[in-house]
């Protein structure tokens, strides 16, 4: 097996356990992609450092059978000309080479060089011809409380034929930001590169930080990540589900759900101070502790909470309209899902059974035995069926976590660690794979932090999705989708 | 049907008591009183992410669950600008937002409201320093109200709302 020789010479990195890495020349970058798509393997993550003048990297990291694989090309000064672009083998590489261009100058051998994060006005969008054809533009500002992006659909009659989504406009240059911080301080920045994955991105900047440290979190801190992390995967689980049914007329689904996860804001409040956990995982651990009463009273509320919600999972099944509106609709195709590499829970209701907390688990999903939640249907319905069974999955996991707290310190000192150490962290947030790829740089600040929502890879499998389908079903297939803007846009 | 009858029936009445204005959140003048009673107490906002992380957006969203009653304070989300007397912003302006952010403000009829919310949309928070980013939204467009937090709870955000509505 040809990527076994990869896997083989590549070093163990550090942070997120199960992840090497592995530098080639520019004929085996392309032939270590190769070897990856053939084995079924997806890429994760590519992104650029450095500059044409100055000389350049270009990461990519896939997520295969053995483990993470993180390859870096170095790209001297001078021929930092084009790198062999990926697209063909990942369709998701893409934009990855064209927001790398637009933040460090570095181009790909992509054909497709339309800027993504720079804005130049207008965009060049693919053009639909053909009798009847007519194109509706919406956004960047749309008419829910939901974050700016564009979208472009070519339609005949309400069938939609094309949608192209411009994204972007949310763009705050993170990743240059990241460059004029302290490295022990990143962390708060991580946490808002996507509001709604707080812990996920803050705990995989944490977990690449204290791995490049060469320092351990006690048992207590990483007992408690996780909860907070099953926290984060249940409230927006919930909020999807009450979406859901008001997209599908539903209105009853909204009032329950978002008082569920109103219940469960509350309780994590109590517990935590705070609502979101923005700032909880911090280096070293986390910033506040459980006291044993809370740690009862939320799981009390959490059982409470899951008890509902299996109780209206029974009306949303016998829901006729409701039926109706999430069967068939939005079909991502197990093949296709595979092909466009789909990450997280988007990716398990189309067939495929990624799942980090099983794949490259940490402490303590080493302990706890997560099974993936996988459907096969790709439709609306499925990923409905995803977010219900986790739901579940959530509450039993963490009723496990609050009954068997480690006792102990929550935080372990940390030192910012050697320049020039780098380290990657990977958590699976609710809404799949989150990275984080840090180096240290000199006198403890950051020399680049890159993070990478899995939302990369999912916005254009929508576009598929929605092939087919009429454009008033478009709110709700995006729904049942709910990708990050801020996430990508950085 | 039934089943969803018997839950309303069993969680009955939950909403709670909107808070009163805050006149500390209040960074520009007082609504004109004539303003206000051609406002009256039926508010139409339109909310604008100009460059927020989305947890602002959690919030806003939460306002709407059954805990917060925003129906019974006469306040309604509205789809476009146009309809609008109120603009809610989260987010710091990022760049390239800047110019839908202008747009949507020139379309809200006068006399409108502009309340700016989160840390990043007061005073630029953790986002306003990356340098794509324009800062608070008063660098952009004027602010009357502006609700701190990260992100601010539905009922500060509530009470920046109706603080902007005092005369
Ligand atoms: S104030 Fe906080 S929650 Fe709101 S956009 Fe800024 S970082 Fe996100």
């Amino acid at each position: 097996m040809p990527l076994m020789r990869w896997w083989q010479r590549a070093q163990s990195v550090a942070g997120a356990p199960g992840v090497r890495e592995l530098s080639v020349g520019r004929e085996e970058w392309t032939q270590v992609a190769r070897d990856v798509a053939a084995t079924g393997g997806v890429l994760q993550a590519l992104w650029v450092t450095g500059a044409p003048a100055e000389g350049a990297h270009v990461y990519g990291v896939y997520l295969t059978d053995p483990g993470g694989l993180a390859v870096e090309l170095a790209l001297p000064a001078g021929d930092a000309g084009p790198y062999p672009g990926l697209q063909e083998l990942f369709p998701a590489a893409s934009r990855l080479q064209r927001a790398a261009f637009d933040l460090s100058g570095v181009r790909s051998s992509d054909p497709d060089v339309r800027p993504w994060l720079e804005h130049a006005e207008p965009y060049p969008f693919t053009r639909v011809d053909g009798e009847g054809v007519h194109e509706i533009a919406v956004g960047p500002v749309h008419a829910g409380t939901i974050e700016p992006g564009h979208f472009r659909f070519s339609v005949v009659g309400e069938k939609v034929l094309r949608l192209e989504a411009h994204l972007g406009y949310v763009h705050r240059g993170l990743e240059q930001r990241f460059r004029e911080l302290p490295i022990l301080a990143g962390h708060r920045l991580a946490a808002r590169v996507s509001g709604d994955s707080a812990v996920a991105f803050s705990w995989a900047y944490c977990q690449a930080l204290e791995g490049l440290a060469g320092s351990t979190i006690p048992a207590r801190a990483a007992w408690l990540r996780a909860v907070c992390l099953e926290l984060e995967r249940l409230a927006n689980h919930l909020g999807d589900l009450g979406a859901l049914g008001n997209d599908a007329g539903f209105a009853f689904g909204l009032a329950q759900f978002s008082r569920l996860k109103e219940d469960l804001l509350r309780a994590t409040a109590a517990a935590f101070g705070q609502r979101y956990l923005f700032d909880v995982v911090v280096p070293g651990g986390v910033a506040v502790d459980v006291s044993s009463d809370s740690a009862r009273a939320l799981a009390d509320v959490i059982c409470a909470v899951c008890a509902e919600s299996a109780e209206l999972r029974t009306i949303y099944d016998e829901h006729e309209g409701v039926r109706e509106r999430f069967t068939g609709a939005g079909r991502l195709e197990p093949q296709l899902a595979a092909q466009l590499g789909v990450l997280g829970l988007v990716g398990r209701a189309s067939g495929q059974g990624r799942d980090a907390r099983r794949d490259l688990p940490c402490l303590p999903y080493t302990k706890l035995a997560v099974t993936p939640i996988v459907r096969r249907g790709g439709d609306v319905a499925a990923r409905v069926a995803v977010r219900f069974d986790e739901v579940q999955q959530c509450g039993r996991l963490l009723a496990e976590l609050l009954a068997e707290l480690p006792h102990g310190e929550c935080t372990a000192a940390l030192e910012a660690p050697a320049d020039g150490a780098f380290g990657i962290g990977l958590i699976e947030g609710w809404r799949g794979p989150v990275l984080v790829a840090l180096k240290a740089g000199p006198a403890g600040m950051v020399r680049f932090c890159h993070p990478h929502d899995p939302s990369w890879q999912n916005w254009p499998a929508l576009e598929y999705a929605i092939l087919g389908n009429i454009v008033p079903d478009f709110p709700l297939i995006n729904k049942s989708f709910n990708l990050s803007y801020s996430g990508v846009d950085l | 049907m039934l089943k969803s009858l018997r839950k309303i029936l069993a969680v009955g009445l939950i909403s709670q008591t909107p808070p009163a204005p805050d006149e500390s959140l209040r960074t520009a003048q007082a609504l004109d009183a004539r303003i206000a009673a051609v406002l009256g107490r039926a508010l139409c906002i339109r909310h604008v992410d100009a460059g927020s992380c989305n947890g602002c957006e959690l919030e806003i969203q939460a306002l709407g669950n059954p805990y917060y009653n925003l129906e019974g304070c006469n306040i309604r989300f509205v789809a476009s600008p146009r309809h609008a007397d109120l603009l809610l912003v989260s987010g710091p302006v990022a760049k390239n937002m800047a110019e839908p952010l202008r747009r949507a403000y020139a379309a809200t009829p006068d006399p409108k409201r502009v309340v700016a919310l989160g840390d990043c949309g007061c005073t630029g928070g953790v986002l306003g320093q990356c340098p794509s980013a324009l800062g608070s939204v008063a660098n952009v467009i004027p602010v009357h109200v502006a609700v701190p937090g990260c992100p601010p709870s539905p009922m500060r955000i509530l009470q920046g709302i109706l603080t902007a509505l005092e005369t």
